[in-house]
């Protein structure tokens, strides 16, 4: 009896732990994949490589990655990857900034929002991250309207909106401090 | 047993969400779109001809105490490989998918298709039946993922066919209670002509 289950067990982790190194590096590479097109939807044209140029900014006791995006060696905007926790869990979102904090666009990377509600997030048209795009953060309010802002929240899901918006403004703070440590 | 009959018990007579009433969670919880409805049936068809066909193997010379360990543990080896390999090559069903993914291993039919198929019946039927079952699933998640989507917000496999938002309620959880207690009627009452 404890012969077989024994066996079953180690025959198991066998293959599984074949198939994770067979599968280790495709991970590995789409996870970059999706950072890299992240980074370039977040940012205007750049030339340079920017997830070689990363560098971490530590901003309310946690390390956010700061992707600068550069061309012909002037800095165009940077990529600022951050943290929210959202409805469902965290939600991971790459924000970009053209050098003078004018947000440029933003990119959802990871989140596990309810499907057909937060999780309409993901969708770039819709009004919640369309009406973000070209505001400047020092003179809008980049909260749900619901809070007194100027951002439409998605339609019942307002904790999700306020949770996105919360990780643009913690990326804005992290621009700031690498705008004023230069 | 015919083995067409196999495959197509699975899909009407046995049919995991209509007549066995199994696995509600990831029925409930994943139809809120088609698209996603499909990528869990599929799924979950993936990993039941797989632990099927494994479990009908080895089932003779597992001693009975130890055989529901012994099944979760091949279940969930199972779900595990498809995760890595969803992970590394279909990033982006991976994505809509989540949480549902290792969930697999606690759904019913799987377990439920191994103690009550796998065990008494060869490899061949076995891997027949998780054919049948894994359809029957996949084809009722497709079907209620398209009436929700449908009627929440007005789209086919996210292609938009009416330009409004829908009736929301369909989308969260009493919608889907809503359409799968229809379907099961309408179901059953498509069954019931043809006995």
């Amino acid at each position: 009896m404890v012969l077989v289950l024994t066996s079953i067990c180690l025959v198991c982790s066998a293959i599984l732990g074949v198939v994770y190194s067979v599968t280790a590096e495709p991970i590995r590479q789409a996870d970059v994949a999706k950072i890299n097109k992240a980074i370039s939807s977040v940012v205007p044209q750049f030339d340079n490589i920017p997830s070689q140029e990363m560098f971490k900014v530590e901003f309310d006791g946690k390390e956010s990655e700061v992707y600068p995006a550069k061309k012909e060696g002037q800095a165009v905007g940077y990529a600022i990857k951050v943290k929210s926790s959202g409805f469902g869990g965290p939600i991971t979102m790459m924000v970009g900034f053209t050098s003078d904090g004018t947000i440029y666009n933003t990119s959802i990377v990871y989140l596990s929002e309810t499907p057909g509600l937060g999780a309409k997030l993901t969708d770039e048209n819709i009004p919640t991250r369309a009406q973000l795009k070209g505001l400047n953060p020092a003179s809008s309010n980049i909260t749900v309207k619901k809070d007194g802002g100027d951002i439409d929240a998605i339609t019942a899901s307002t904790i999700s909106s306020r949770a996105f918006l919360k990780g643009v403004d913690i990326a804005y703070q992290i621009f700031l401090k690498v705008q004023s440590q230069k | 047993m015919g083995k067409l009959k196999l495959i197509t018990d699975g899909i009407v007579k046995n049919n995991p969400t209509f007549v066995l009433v199994l696995g509600m969670c990831p029925t409930l919880g994943t139809t809120t779109s088609a698209i996603n409805g499909m990528g869990m049936g599929l799924a979950t068809t993936f990993v039941l001809i797989l632990s099927n066909i494994a479990i009908s193997a080895v089932a003779k010379i597992i001693p009975d105490k130890v055989r529901i360990p012994s099944y979760i543990v091949i279940i969930a080896a199972f779900v595990t490989i498809l995760q890595f390999l969803l992970q590394a090559y279909i990033p982006s069903l991976y994505e809509t998918l989540g949480l549902f993914i290792p969930l697999i291993v606690v759904n019913c039919i799987v377990l439920g298709r191994a103690e009550a198929f796998a065990n008494k019946n060869n490899v061949g039927d076995s891997a027949l039946d998780g054919i049948g079952v894994g359809l029957g699933f996949t084809i009722a998640l497709t079907v209620l993922g398209c009436i929700r989507e449908f009627l929440g917000s007005g789209s086919f496999f996210g292609m938009k066919l009416i330009d409004s938002d829908g009736m929301l309620a369909f989308v969260l959880a009493p919608g889907a209670f809503l359409a799968l207690g229809y379907l099961m009627v309408l179901f059953r009452k498509i069954t019931d002509k043809k006995a």
